[in-house]
């Protein structure tokens, strides 16, 4: 019998496990846990976006579309883009729909990356960056931010990670796990050193829809910035419609070319009638989206209040549905508490170290869930710590 | 009457939940809670905010089964009142539950709550119709609540998500 492992691929081999894999193995086999750990919308997607698929399905479009998505669903995407965030993109070129911003950013990485090209990667962030930029046969290089800076890129410490073989900048804004937004003014700090460097910046856009405070600015809208960046955004978190899977690139035409390339080769396209949904959503979901927005902005505000009132210390983030207080007074790794607050009072958070060396210290707490959810989790949060 | 966002806030919330307390509502909006429970309470004097009750699915209450009708009312207006005098005049009955005024067919809209059907038939024939101003009613009894207030009866909608994701 032959030893399956000796198949693997040696990448693949010593690819870091998520360290978010534990805590839900651990999670999973408990009731009556409450869960701050989830990276997703407690809502369900519109009904208008349901029923639209519904009836794809009933005309019987179940074929695939082009490669690229509908065209009458890039054409959408584009007035979206250029009405919302400012950067016009020519839906029949620039644009393609994929299987998910993750796919996108997968798409991203293998077009752009020769062996040995650096990306850099700001950290705390998403945790399949680095493994992706790995597989794309690139080299992850950090950068952290900190809680003193409100886990915002500090234009000095991106000088100082760039090498002559940095191709790219991997920048997300607003920011999972921390919630931290990149304003203009930081955006045109980080463009122009990138312009500087002749660098280009991958912006995973997902969680644009949801800026509380200050409507989001795409790094792209920056003067001279459209022509080198990758441009990611989708439907999972603003539109709530994570299962889906859909999300889309803009990107100037050559690199939309030859990650379409790619696409066509590895997916040939997004799932029919998720695009069917996406473009109802866009067409007629926007205030839904609005009222979403409101509710985590609330909630926001809440639980943002409630973890500094009880001693957690936790800035105000400007962005998507995570908070990320510091658990450092307490005495414990962030993976400690982690495990200690499940087992002892069932609630779950992720430890900040799973998205970065940057994270120890913090833990992250999604608000996509019910106030009463929130407000049981402060309460048995409050008591943990308080011990 | 002209009222600030954050009372606009404490509407929308408590609209959806009466319950939050001035705390949590404080922090939900970003304020301090003694403003808070003065915003409440300027809303409430105003009767911006008229009542908090609770939503009840009678229909689950052994014994407590209740019917609802709703009666389209046409009536003859009067000078100098319109409506409003018989409006009135059917709002003051405790087995009516609420009374609108509408454009098209008919003039009020009134819905009348009773135990049985026959409790609100004999309203309707003893109380409503009678009037003076009544010209004619049309009675249509709810057979069943499926959403109420923005409110879905039986959600089937449980959370699916997993418990910890990236």
């Amino acid at each position: 019998m032959p030893v399956t492992k000796s198949y693997i691929a040696k990448s693949v081999e010593t690819m870091r496990p998520s360290g978010i894999r534990k805590f839900f193995d651990l999670a999973a086999g408990m009731e009556g846990v409450i869960s701050l750990g989830v990276g997703e919308p407690d809502f369900v997607t519109s009904w208008s976006a349901r029923e639209a698929a519904i009836l794809s399905l009933e005309r019987g479009h179940t074929s695939y579309t082009a490669n690229a998505g509908l065209l009458e669903l890039r054409e959408e995407i584009a007035r979206y883009v250029s009405g919302r965030f400012y950067v016009p993109y020519n839906p029949k070129e620039e644009i393609i729909v994929t299987v998910g911003a993750s796919q996108a950013i997968d798409l991203a990485l293998r077009a752009i990356l020769d062996p040995g090209d650096e990306v850099i990667v700001v950290e705390p962030c998403f945790v399949s960056y680095t493994p992706l930029v790995e597989l794309a046969g690139g080299k992850a290089v950090t950068v952290e931010t900190t809680g003193e800076q409100q886990f915002k890129l500090q234009p000095e410490a991106l000088e100082q990670a760039i090498t002559p073989k940095t191709k790219a900048l991997l920048l997300c804004s607003p920011n999972n796990p921390t919630g931290a937004q990149l304003g203009r003014e930081d955006l045109q700090a980080i463009a122009a050193i990138v312009k500087q460097h002749d660098l280009l910046v991958i912006a995973d856009e997902i969680y644009a829809e949801l800026a509380y405070d200050v409507p989001h600015t795409s790094i792209a809208s920056l003067d001279g910035m459209r022509e080198r960046t990758i441009l990611i955004n989708g439907f999972s978190k603003g539109f709530a419609m994570t299962g889906w899977r859909l999300g889309f690139i803009c990107a100037p035409g050559e690199l939309a070319e030859a990650m379409l390339k790619i696409h066509q080769y590895a997916m040939m396209c997004a799932s029919t009638p998720a695009q069917y949904a996406a473009l109802e959503a866009l067409k007629t979901g926007m205030s839904d989206v609005e009222e979403m927005k409101k509710d985590y902005r609330r909630r926001r505000n809440y639980i943002v209040q409630s973890f500094n009132e009880i001693g957690l210390e936790c800035h105000l983030p400007g962005g998507a549905f995570y908070v990320f207080p510091s658990i450092r007074n307490t005495g414990l790794t962030s993976e400690e508490f982690a495990e200690s607050l499940l087992r002892e009072e069932k609630v779950a958070v992720v430890p900040g170290s799973v998205f970065g060396k940057g994270g120890e210290g913090f833990i992250r707490c999604s608000y996509a869930s019910s106030m009463e959810q929130l407000q049981e989790a402060v309460k048995r949060i409050g008591r943990f710590a308080g011990k | 009457m002209k009222i600030t966002k954050k009372e606009l806030e404490i509407l929308e919330i408590l609209e959806k939940d009466a319950r939050l307390t001035a705390a949590d509502l404080s922090k939900m909006i970003g304020e301090g809670e003694e403003e808070t429970k003065a915003m409440i309470q300027r809303l409430e004097e105003a009767k911006v905010l008229v009542h908090y009750t609770a939503l009840v699915d009678w229909s689950k209450v052994e014994a407590r089964e209740r019917v609802t009708a709703m009666i389209d009312v046409k009536v003859t207006p009067k000078r100098g009142v319109g409506f409003n005098e018989t409006a009135e005049r059917i709002y003051r009955f405790k087995e009516v539950s609420s009374v609108y005024l509408m454009s098209g067919a008919y003039d009020l809209s009134v819905t009348v709550e009773g135990q049985s059907m026959n409790e609100v038939a004999r309203f309707v024939s003893e109380k409503l119709s009678v009037l003076d101003s009544v010209v004619s009613t049309t009675t249509h009894f709810q057979l069943k609540k499926y959403k109420h207030d923005g409110i879905i009866f039986e959600e089937k909608q449980s959370d699916n998500r997993i418990v910890v994701s990236p």
